[in-house]
C-alpha cells in the first residue's frame, strides 16, 4: 500500500501511539482488502456505544486512547437517553457506565450525539460522490444509496481511526467498480409506508452482501428508503441498493439488468403483517428505527393529537431533531407517547422488561426477539397508534 | 528456517504453538478472565490461548471480538502471537489495538509445517516466522 510522508511517520510513531494505531489499523484493512492507498474522509460516525455492546472492554481501550479526530464526528446510538435514563428504568450502575464511555469519547474531540441518523444532523449532509466513514448499518445503506456518498460499513475502531487519521483505505463501496448492482428485484406490486421496510425484511436474506438494484411500480420517498435500506442491512446486510429510475447513482449510470432476479409479490409483504398475528396483544409501542425524520415526527403527531395513549409508547429520533421541533414534540408527548433521543428500542437494556412489541420497522422487527429477548409485531405506523389505544376520558 | 508471511500487526513474539483447523469467534468462544476457549463445540474447548502462538485460519462472529482481544490483553491472557491463513478485520483490529503480533498468508501452508508445542518466533515487523527446533515431523 501507498502511504505519504506523513501518513509513513504516523504509522512509525512520530505522532504518539493513538495516532499509530489508528493508521495500523487503517493500514491493515487496507492490505486485507487490496486498497492502494489513504483517501481524506469528510465525517465519521462511531460504532461501539452501547455499553450493552462494548463492555468495560471497550471503555478500557477508549479511555487508553489520546488525541483529537480530525473529521466531524458522532456517535452510534447509546444504551439510554442520555438525560431521561431513570424515565426509561435504566439501572444507574448502566447510566454510570454509559456516561463513562460518552465522555471517554467526547474527551477525544467528538460531538456527543447519539443517532442512526447523522445525516439529519448539522456538519454532516454529505453529498453525492463524497467519501466518509460511518459505521450504523441503516446509516451506511442510506448514505451509498439515497445521497450517493461513499462508505463502507466501519467497526468501532476502523470508524474511530479513520476520524482520527481524517482518513480511510480506499477499498470497498469506495470504489465505482464495487458499486455495480449484481442482484435484480422485481417488486410486482404497489407498495407505502411500511410496506418498504417489510420489502428489505424479505428480500434482505437472499441479497446478503450483494448490491441489488430495484425495479418498482412506486416512487419511494426518502423516509420509504430509509426503512427499506435499514431492513435489508438487518435481515442481510446490504450496504447499498439502487432504484432504477430513483436513487442517484441509478440515474447518473446505465446500469444493466443484472441476470440473477428475485421477484416479490404482495402476498410475501402481506405475511410480514401476518406472521406475528400470534403476538396477541403489544404491551409496548415503538417507532423511530432508524431514529424519526421531521416529516416523520409530524405524521405521528397528526395521529395522537387530541388523544390519550393507553399503552407505553416510544418516538426514537435524535436529540438534534427533537430540539429543532419542539413544538411537534409537545404535541407527541401530550398524547402520553415518550420522545426518547440517543438511543433506541434495540440498543437499550430498557425493552427488556416487556414481553412483547409492536414495530413499524423491518430492521427493529429482525433484531428485538433475538437482542432484546421480545415479541415483535409488524404493522403500519397507523395500526401502531391503534394498538397503542386511547383511554377514553368520559 | 525461516518462512515469508504478510504483517497485519507489528512486533515480535516467541512461545509455543497451538493450532486449531477451526476459525474462532472471540465473542463467545473465549473466555476474556482466562483465556480459556468456553465453546464446547470447538476444537481447542478447555484449552488455554494465553502466551501461546495461536495458529487458526480466521477470525469470525460479532466485531465486539476485537474489544475481547483488548480485554485478554489488559489481564495478561492474551496469545503471544497470532497466525492466521488470512486475517479478517475483527482479528486485526483486536491484535493490533493489544499490541499482539499478527501475521497470515505464510509461503508455506502452517498447519503443514507446525505441530502443538513447537517453539516458534512471530517477527511481523520483518514479516517472517522462524522455527527455532526445527521440524519435528522429521
Amino acid at each position: 500500500m501507498y502511504l505519504t510522508n506523513d501518513e509513513e511517520k504516523m504509522l512509525a510513531g512520530e505522532y504518539g501511539h493513538s495516532l499509530q494505531k489508528a493508521t495500523e489499523i487503517l493500514v491493515a484493512l487496507g492490505d486485507i482488502y487490496g486498497a492502494e492507498r489513504l483517501i481524506p474522509v469528510k465525517s465519521a460516525q462511531i460504532a461501539g456505544v452501547s455499553y450493552k455492546t462494548i463492555g468495560d472492554a471497550g471503555l478500557e481501550w477508549i479511555l487508553d486512547l489520546k488525541g483529537h479526530v480530525k473529521v466531524p464526528s458522532i456517535l452510534n446510538p447509546a444504551g439510554m437517553d442520555i438525560e431521561r435514563w431513570k424515565d426509561m428504568g435504566i439501572e444507574p450502575s448502566f447510566a454510570n457506565k454509559q456516561q463513562k464511555i460518552i465522555e471517554a469519547y467526547a474527551r477525544l474531540g467528538i460531538r456527543t450525539k447519539c443517532t442512526c441518523t447523522p445525516y439529519y444532523l448539522e456538519g454532516f449532509n454529505v453529498g453525492f460522490g463524497d467519501h466518509i466513514a460511518w459505521s450504523e448499518s441503516s446509516a451506511v445503506s442510506y448514505a451509498n444509496s439515497v445521497i450517493g456518498a461513499r462508505t463502507n460499513r466501519e467497526g468501532g475502531p476502523s470508524a474511530l481511526s479513520a476520524a482520527l487519521v481524517g482518513k480511510t483505505a480506499n477499498y470497498g463501496y469506495h470504489l465505482d467498480r464495487m458499486r455495480e448492482p449484481v442482484i435484480a428485484v422485481k417488486v410486482d406490486c404497489r407498495l407505502s409506508g411500511s410496506d418498504y421496510g417489510a420489502l428489505g425484511y424479505v428480500v434482505g436474506k437472499d441479497i446478503g452482501n450483494r448490491v441489488p438494484i430495484f425495479y418498482m411500480q412506486d416512487k419511494p420517498t426518502n423516509d420509504e428508503m430509509k426503512s427499506l435500506g435499514a431492513a435489508m442491512a438487518a435481515s442481510g446486510a446490504v450496504a447499498l441498493y439502487h432504484i432504477e429510475g430513483v436513487t442517484p447513482e441509478a440515474k447518473a449510470n446505465d446500469f444493466a439488468m443484472p441476470c440473477e432476479v428475485i421477484t416479490v409479490e404482495r402476498k410475501q409483504i402481506d405475511e410480514v403483517y401476518q406472521a406475528s398475528t400470534h403476538v396477541r396483544s403489544a404491551d409496548i409501542i415503538t417507532v423511530g428505527c432508524p431514529h424519526c425524520s421531521p416529516e416523520e415526527l409530524e405524521e405521528i403527531a397528526l395521529l395522537v393529537s387530541g388523544k390519550k395513549l393507553k399503552k407505553e409508547m416510544w418516538v426514537c429520533t435524535a436529540r438534534e431533531v427533537a430540539q429543532r421541533y419542539p413544538e411537534l414534540v409537545e404535541r407527541i408527548e401530550k398524547s402520553g407517547a415518550k420522545i426518547v433521543c440517543d438511543t433506541c428500542m434495540v440498543v437499550s437494556p430498557a425493552t427488556n422488561r416487556y414481553s412483547s412489541m409492536t414495530v413499524n420497522s423491518g430492521k427493529a422487527l429482525a433484531y428485538v426477539p433475538s437482542m432484546c429477548k421480545v415479541a415483535a409485531k409488524y404493522a403500519s405506523i397507523e395500526d401502531c397508534v391503534i394498538e397503542a389505544g386511547v383511554i377514553d376520558e368520559d | 528456517m525461516r518462512i515469508e508471511c504478510r504483517t497485519i500487526a507489528r512486533g515480535i513474539a516467541s512461545g509455543e504453538v497451538l493450532l486449531t483447523h477451526e476459525p474462532i469467534s472471540f465473542l463467545g468462544n473465549v473466555d476474556p478472565q482466562t483465556g480459556i476457549i468456553v465453546e464446547p463445540k470447538h476444537e481447542l474447548y478447555g484449552q488455554s490461548i494465553s502466551g501461546k502462538i495461536l495458529v487458526f485460519p480466521s477470525g469470525k462472529g460479532s466485531t465486539v471480538g476485537s474489544y475481547v482481544i483488548y480485554q485478554l490483553f489488559k489481564n495478561n491472557v492474551a496469545p503471544a502471537a497470532m497466525i492466521n491463513i488470512e486475517s479478517e478485520p475483527i482479528v486485526a483490529v483486536g491484535a493490533i489495538i493489544s499490541e499482539i503480533p499478527l501475521v497470515d498468508k505464510m509461503e508455506k501452508d502452517p498447519f503443514d509445517l507446525l505441530n502443538n508445542g513447537d517453539i516458534i518466533t512471530v517477527d511481523s515487523t520483518g514479516s517472517f516466522v522462524e522455527i527455532d527446533n526445527g521440524s519435528k515431523r522429521d
